[in-house]
């Protein structure tokens, strides 16, 4: 199969770098302190949180911040993808190659989320250590783990067609850096604007639907968000890339 | 179009807005061939190179390879016909190993064929124990050969090659061009260069590209025969006046280099530089250089590059 050939060996290249390893190794870093953070705070207040369980505090809480950090990181990740094949010139590798423009970038595509999934799954097992002490509410855990997943193939997509844009791959990260925060904190556009716009602006916001998954709601809404937006920029990337071929510039 | 035609160019133009890169280029590229593709830089050379292998589309024209359209047919087509740019695609970070495999898995080799393809690649390309060496670390002359490896990796029919040279030593330059000698009897060679003495050492037949018109296209032996005039640069410790050397057997032009130096262009039938030697001896001129000059190549290039627009050539 030519899309996981393509997969495999950008993988491969990632940790052939120290880039992918730093980013990991950040990741896990900034995730285990807050998870810490969390966890002694609520073993210091155990009695007055009342209603308020392990899993929702200390889990949703941990990857929440880690769909933060994930935000931080990504750019550095997505900007390599084609911006450097443009700027190195192996682009004419790829596109002289019997390889259709589709494969290429969902190859590169899962080349990356492959990678942000195991910084995920290296997440995923901190809650999951608490375990063997006491119960987790599987259920909400699952639910915001689907929340980062969708996260992460969202912010992947969106980077990956920035850095078909340029050929500076510092010029795809600031952008790629730029756009997905600007859908992060769009809903602080919603709260000022009134009437239909405050919805428009409210619902486009990324973090409102990651917040419901992390809540432990799994609704066919927001699942779509993700989907939708992902997909619309894979989309995007493969028509842009055609372009380069073909239009007259 | 014949058997022998691997690849035929129809009426290709490529514009850049409004800039035209290539306009109503038509060439033919037969079996077996290597072909030197010359021009000034700027002439539109790289351009007409992507369109050939499909990396650009043209604005108007047909490529047909053997067959199967570039654009209609790119994946078939693109199995016959390889391009290395002048900087070959590596990944920097890979080793060679890696990348040939990631190579001729890009070109659709079968997985049982990929180790065959790749261990004769690198022998043919005197890459032998540089496998388990990172691209990074190799030198300019080795990256290259791992550029012309992964172009060959999947014996293309036409393998074509932008300035093989450029960057490298007098060493790594021959050996470069032995290698593409080498690769003439397999496949056909289409080898873009600004150096003429490349195309004048490796190339049966030269095209000339000017403005993004093909102003030449004919074999180097018929260039060679149907110069007009030979030429000779003579340098003299004491010069005669020009209208001497002019009067000497056959001399049609005396083009005075600087005031010791001059270039004689003479009949092709007439054997001046023996009669520019008897004339020093008798006459005490000093003579001090006779060099005949063999690069009617380099003649006509400049004359159908420089200055004056393009004109249509003559067929070949």
């Amino acid at each position: 199969m030519m899309i996981i050939r393509i997969a495999m060996y950008e993988l491969r290249r990632l940790f052939a770098s120290p880039l992918a390893w730093l980013l990991l190794a950040t990741i896990q870093f900034l995730a285990a302190m807050f998870f810490y953070v969390l966890l002694s705070r609520y073993l210091g207040a155990a009695q007055s949180h009342g209603d308020h369980g392990l899993t929702e505090t200390v889990a949703a809480g941990t990857l929440q911040i880690t769909g933060i950090i994930v935000l931080l990181i990504t750019p550095f990740l997505t900007m390599r993808l084609f911006s450097d094949e443009q700027r190195s010139g192996t682009i004419n590798l790829l596109f002289s190659s019997p390889v259709s423009v589709t494969e290429l970038v969902l190859g590169k595509y899962l080349g990356v989320t492959l990678l942000l999934f195991m910084a995920l799954v290296m997440v995923a097992l901190m809650p999951l250590s608490l375990l063997p002490g006491t119960p987790l509410d599987l259920g909400l855990l699952a639910a915001g783990l689907l929340g980062l997943a969708l996260l992460m193939l969202c912010f992947a997509a969106i980077g990956l067609f920035i850095s078909t844009l340029t050929a500076q791959p510092v010029t795809a990260a600031s952008a790629t850096f730029a756009a997905l925060f600007l859908l992060w904190v769009i809903h602080i556009a919603g709260s000022s604007a009134h009437g239909a716009l405050a919805g428009v602006f409210a619902w486009l916001s990324l973090l409102r639907h990651f917040n419901a998954l992390l809540r432990g709601v799994v609704s066919s809404v927001d699942v779509a968000y993700f989907l939708l937006l992902g997909s619309a920029f894979l989309l995007l990337s493969i028509w842009r890339l055609d372009a380069m071929r073909t239009h007259h510039w | 179009m014949s058997a022998d035609t691997l690849v035929q160019v129809e009426g290709v133009s490529r514009y850049y807005g409004e800039h035209r890169a290539v306009d109503q280029l038509g060439f033919n590229v037969r079996r077996g061939e290597i072909l030197g593709f010359l021009g000034p830089n700027g002439a539109g050379k790289t351009t007409t190179m992507q369109i050939l292998c499909g990396v650009l589309a043209a604005s108007s024209g047909s490529v047909s390879n053997a067959g199967p359209d570039i654009v209609d047919e790119s994946f078939r087509a693109k199995r016959h016909l390889v391009y290395l740019p002048e900087r070959p695609p590596l990944y920097r970070e890979s080793l060679v190993d890696e990348y040939l495999y990631y190579c001729a898995a890009l070109r659709r080799l079968p997985r049982a064929r990929q180790g065959q393809a790749v261990a004769s690649a690198k022998q043919r390309c005197g890459l032998g124990d540089a496998g388990g060496r990172l691209i990074g670390n190799l030198s300019k002359g080795y990256q290259q050969r791992v550029g012309i490896a992964q172009a060959i990796i999947h014996s293309p029919d036409v393998v074509i090659l932008d300035e093989p040279t450029a960057g490298l030593d007098p060493n790594q330059i021959v050996e470069i061009r032995e290698l593409i000698g080498e690769l003439g009897g397999d496949h056909s060679v289409i080898l873009s260069t600004h150096i003429l003495p490349e195309v004048q050492s490796t190339c049966e037949r030269v095209l000339i590209i000017h403005d993004g018109r093909l102003v030449l296209d004919e074999t180097l032996d018929s260039l060679q025969n149907n110069a007009a005039l030979n030429s000779v640069s003579v340098a003299l410790r004491h010069p005669p006046a020009p209208e001497e050397l002019q009067g000497l057997d056959g001399v049609r032009e005396v083009v005075s280099l600087d005031p010791c130096r001059f270039r004689l262009h003479y009949r092709r039938d007439a054997d001046t530089p023996t009669a520019v030697a008897r004339a020093a001896v008798e006459r005490d001129w000093g003579l001090y250089e006779l060099v005949p000059q063999a690069d009617s190549l380099e003649e006509t290039f400049l004359r159908l590059t420089s200055g004056a627009p393009a004109q249509a050539a003559r067929p070949a």
